[in-house]
């Protein structure tokens, strides 16, 4: 049973479309696992034991007659818990949202039950999604799989840590400031962040709306590419989602990078990047080199300007956003409370960590009158800019390459205590989302501390193609990164 | 002597559009309903959902804009507007704060001293609100989503009001236009037009404003004048005092005729506005605008030039027909089936008038079916049915839109051309009032009339008054 658990989704996919495996058997293995190691790991808020089964019997009966035939049919699947799936619990990692359960589904979500993916349950995150490290949920943390004692990233802690330890095949995630790619490099698993308005956002609730997508999180390329290419929709329930046109990202993994354009943006492996993750990354740089590629350095503009500008609007956005949790609707409500006023700030108080607080504070300062055009205006122009100089930059290359982050996964507990470390490191990711640009990242290599390094690529808009090309290419050189930590999880325990 | 003052108002006019569906989901407008009923995630505020522009929205407040001589902002986008009350499920309004659609239009006014432009500041789009019930036996608050997200434009006038009447006048002009354009049905009552009034007062002949206070919860042209001349006296008094007027939001209550402060400037919210990231901009092409344009319905002015040309009516009755566009629709179309304008127009000027006010309703809500008035007054013309008979059966027109052929034949109300039977009844009338048969020979011509009202009561009604008369003559002459 747990030479099932090796699959790639693609590879599950298979063996269940030529009967070898069954999709009971595939939901098995997963429960099983989810038995042994969750308990260590904390990746999800809900498992849906009883649900998956009876998923899992009806995918059965349309894989055989025929009506299920896409490579994701009958694989388990899981979803991070701000995607709404109807009457299923979902809390985004948060005591406010206590006992709410949708009576819709997120638009993504139905795309991957229509492709007959088995939904195992819902994976832990930081609270609303604002945290790097998994820690801020209600729900307590979650842990790197491949060492206990590390944080898995965040906010998609808990989907990218699910992935690496097996406890499903694949999975999604978000990404508003780099919260798929970010986990994903800790992690050791593949996590895309699309171009803004690749996949409709209806269904998934909302931190900072203007950056925040939906994106595959996968154990390599091949996943991750089809996953895409199952959510990725123009749905007219999200007036940002686009109409795209023709794509398709599965027929774009080639093993071919021969004349394709590399930045390297000298601030991104400059002051503040770990060595050994800085080692990592250029050598995998050097590969893609190796495989035909041009590779150089270049200096992408404004690259500091990113994380106070990101923080700003994500913040402003996410006051507004979250001002619906109010006790008066759904989720937790105060006791004792005297009046509506005093209701609405006890439910509040009580209902939303440290880190949410933070964020709704800083976001309403920069959004109050006589502070707007100092600050939120000031970031929105700021946005602009970075955009142009992304645009310049493409003018040149085909491709951005860099680390996801300037580390491997920190200590648990390291993080929290100083958020503008925390913020900073963001550096590397945040500016994609400021530009709406799409992203990938790819397990590389692992530092003396056996903790996985990322690299990310960006693209230009709608260029998800290219990266997926560059992406499969250096997995074709180097043999799949992915690589399941031991049935003992690594050290920690 | 005494100082004089000038009341300086400026408005701001909430107008619920008449869309089948909310602004940001589909969902019904219709007004009323079970609590909650006509509710989705979008207008409940349910986290994840998102909202998607009702484009017949930017439709209607297209066409307000246009005909309010306003300039069209051709890339305008929605703002978020944050407040934290109950009856909004999202804790913000969706609303339009820096690119509104249309800003700096006017209309025009009849004063007393002539015609009078009122400049309008802007109008924007947004969603209204819930509603919040609350009962008291159980003290708590329950709250119905069934209007929230129903569209609204908001028109913002600039303080060019002087007086009561300049504001019910320059209302009644935007009702009129937005009635025209079928954008709203602009009822004060049921809250589907509402206006806020900003007044300040300052000494006559001084440019600068006074501080302003704004009025709220006005529901009637009836309140809007009494809550402005009660906040110009107030006002009036307050300076007189040597006292400061308080710039704050006051709430008019109608059943005492007073109004109250509900918050001062101090206490004024922010809210924090920014745009809104889940709608994109809206880009109006000056194709659309010359659609809407050309779709543009005849508009009061207009329409009431034509109607004194086109079918000879006099000046006040075209003035009145024009008045409610409903009454215009009905007198067009009644006009051309029977070709006889001016007996529609006599018809809904005095009858249709008359029976409005006896049951109490409005132009605006008349239901009846022009092709049944014209119906009813070529049965009057072919001599198929009296006067006074035609008035009877035009009230159940008025009142259910009845068919007049066929409720007339039901009825058995048609005139009976039996001369013999009709003959009998003049004799029989003529033996009866000797009197009266002695007046008229005697030289008393009024006294034929009173012969004429027996017969015709005698008969029902159901006789040619014409052929009465003729017989009557005779048989008096003859006798």
């Amino acid at each position: 049973m747990s030479d099932i658990l090796k699959y790639t989704a693609a590879e599950l996919g298979k063996k269940i479309r030529e009967r070898k495996v069954s999709v009971k058997e595939a939901v098995d293995a997963v429960m099983e696992r989810i038995r042994t190691v969750e308990p260590k790991i904390n990746s999800y808020v809900t498992v849906d034991e009883d649900g998956a089964y009876a998923q899992a019997e009806e995918i059965q009966k349309k894989i055989d007659t025929g009506e299920f035939t896409g490579p994701l049919a009958g694989v388990p699947v899981a979803v991070k818990d701000n995607l709404c799936i109807r009457g299923g619990l979902t809390t985004c990692g948060s005591k406010i949202l206590s006992g709410f359960k949708p009576t819709y589904t997120a638009e993504a979500v139905c795309k991957i039950q229509k492709a007959g993916a088995v939904i195992i349950g819902k994976t832990n995150m930081d609270e609303f999604a604002m945290g790097s490290t998994t820690e801020t949920s209600f729900y307590g943390p979650t842990k790197n799989p491949h060492n206990t004692e590390h944080v898995p990233g965040g906010s998609s802690g808990g989907s990218c840590a699910a992935v690496a330890a097996q406890e499903c095949y694949c999975a999604l995630g978000s990404d508003t400031g780099g919260s798929i790619r970010q986990p994903s490099s800790f992690c050791g698993v593949v996590g895309m962040k699309p171009t803004y308005g690749t996949v409709s956002r209806y269904g998934l609730v909302a931190y900072g709306s203007s950056l925040d997508q939906i994106g595959p999180i996968a154990k390599d390329v091949t996943d991750c590419a089809a996953i895409l290419e199952t959510i990725a929709s123009h749905d007219p329930k999200d007036s940002t989602s686009v109409d795209r046109g023709s794509y398709s990202f599965t027929e774009a993994l080639r093993d071919d990078v021969k004349g394709l354009k590399i930045g390297i943006p000298r601030d991104y492996i400059g002051d503040g990047l770990d060595e050994e993750v800085r080692r990592a990354v250029m050598q995998a740089a050097r590969v893609l080199e190796e495989r035909g590629a041009e590779v150089e350095t270049f200096d992408l503009g404004l690259v500091k300007y990113a994380i106070p500008a990101y923080y700003t609007i994500a913040s402003a956005e996410a006051s507004s956003n979250l001002e619906r949790f109010d006790g008066v609707k759904y989720g937790y409500r105060a006791d004792g409370y005297d009046g509506l006023h005093n209701m609405y700030k006890k439910t509040r108080s009580e209902g939303f960590g440290e880190e949410v607080k933070r964020r709704i504070m800083l976001g309403s300062f920069v959004l109050s009158s006589g502070y707007y055009d100092a600050y939120y205006l000031k970031a929105l122009r700021t946005k602009a800019l970075i955009k142009q100089e992304f645009d310049r930059a493409f003018q040149k290359y085909d491709v951005i390459l860099g680390p996801a982050a300037p580390t491997t996964a920190p200590r648990l507990g390291s993080s929290l205590s100083d958020p503008i470390k925390m913020y900073l490191g963001d550096i590397y990711t945040i500016s994609v989302n400021l530009a709406g640009l799409p992203g990938i990242s790819v397990p590389v290599g692992r530092d003396g501390k056996g903790l996985p390094v990322g690299m990310q690529l960006i693209g230009n808009v709608f260029q998800e193609e290219t990266l997926l090309r560059a992406a499969y290419t250096y997995e074709c050189a180097t043999g799949k990164q992915y690589e399941a930590p031991a049935a003992g999880l690594g050290k920690g325990e | 002597m005494a100082k004089q003052y000038e009341t300086v108002i400026g408005l701001e006019v909430h107008i619920e559009l008449a869309t089948k569906t909310k602004i940001f989901c589909g969902c019904s407008t219709e007004f009323g309903g079970a609590p909650n009923t006509h509710t989705c995630p979008v207008c409940t505020g349910m986290p994840g959902s998102l909202p998607v522009l009702n484009r017949q929205v930017v439709e209607y407040a297209l066409a307000i804009g246009l005909a309010t001589n306003c300039k069209i902002t051709q890339v305008c986008k929605f703002d978020r507007k944050n407040y934290f009350y109950p009856d909004n499920p999202q804790n913000y309004q969706i609303s339009q704060l820096y690119l509104p659609i249309a800003r700096d239009g006017f209309v025009e006014i009849d004063t007393p001293s002539g015609k009078k432009k009122i400049r309008i500041h802007e109008m924007h789009m947004e969603e209204d609100a819930g509603k919040l019930v609350h009962d008291e036996w159980d003290d708590t608050s329950l709250v119905d989503y069934n209007r929230s997200g129903v569209p609204l434009v908001e028109i913002v006038s600039e303080p060019d009001m002087r007086s009561a009447d300049e504001v019910i006048a320059y209302l009644e002009k935007l009702r009129m236009i937005v009635q025209y354009l079928g954008a709203s049905d602009c009822k004060l009552q049921e809250g589907s037009m509402r206006a806020d009034v900003n007044l300040s007062v300052r000494e006559a002949g001084t440019d600068s404003l006074g501080t302003r206070t704004e009025m709220k919860n006005l529901n009637s042209f009836k309140a809007i004048t009494h809550a402005i001349e009660g906040e110009r006296a107030r006002q009036i008094e307050l300076l007189e005092a040597g006292k400061d007027v308080v710039q704050e939001t006051r709430r008019w209550d109608d059943n005492k005729e007073h109004s109250y402060a509900m918050r001062s400037k101090e206490d004024a919210q922010d809210y924090r506005y920014f745009p809104e990231p889940d709608l994109v901009p809206i880009v109006i092409s000056d194709e659309w605008i010359a659609q809407v344009k050309a779709r543009q319905p005849e508009l009061r002015t207009e329409k009431l030039e034509r109607y004194k040309k086109e079918f000879d009516i006099p000046q006040y009755d075209a003035e009145i027909i024009t008045e409610s566009k409903r009454m215009a629709d009905i007198f067009e179309a009644a006009a051309a089936i029977c070709k006889k304008p001016k007996k529609v127009s006599n018809w809904l000027m005095v009858e249709t008038m008359r029976l409005m006010k006896e049951y109490g309703t409005e132009a605006d809500r008349l239901s009846f079916s022009p092709e049944n008035l014209a119906k009813l007054i070529d049965l009057v013309d072919d001599g198929s049915i009296s006067g006074s008979v035609a008035k009877k059966v035009f009230e159940q027109v008025f009142l259910h839109d009845a068919d007049p052929e066929k409720y007339v034949e039901e009825h058995g109300l048609k005139v009976e051309n039996d001369e013999a039977a009709l003959e009998e009844t003049v004799r029989k009338v003529l033996s009866d009032n000797p009197k009266a048969v002695e007046d008229y020979r005697g030289g008393k011509e009024k006294a034929l009339g009173a012969l004429m009202g027996q017969t015709m009561r005698a008969m029902k009604g159901k006789a040619n008054p014409a052929t009465v008369n003729r017989m009557l003559r005779e048989l008096l002459k003859s006798e």
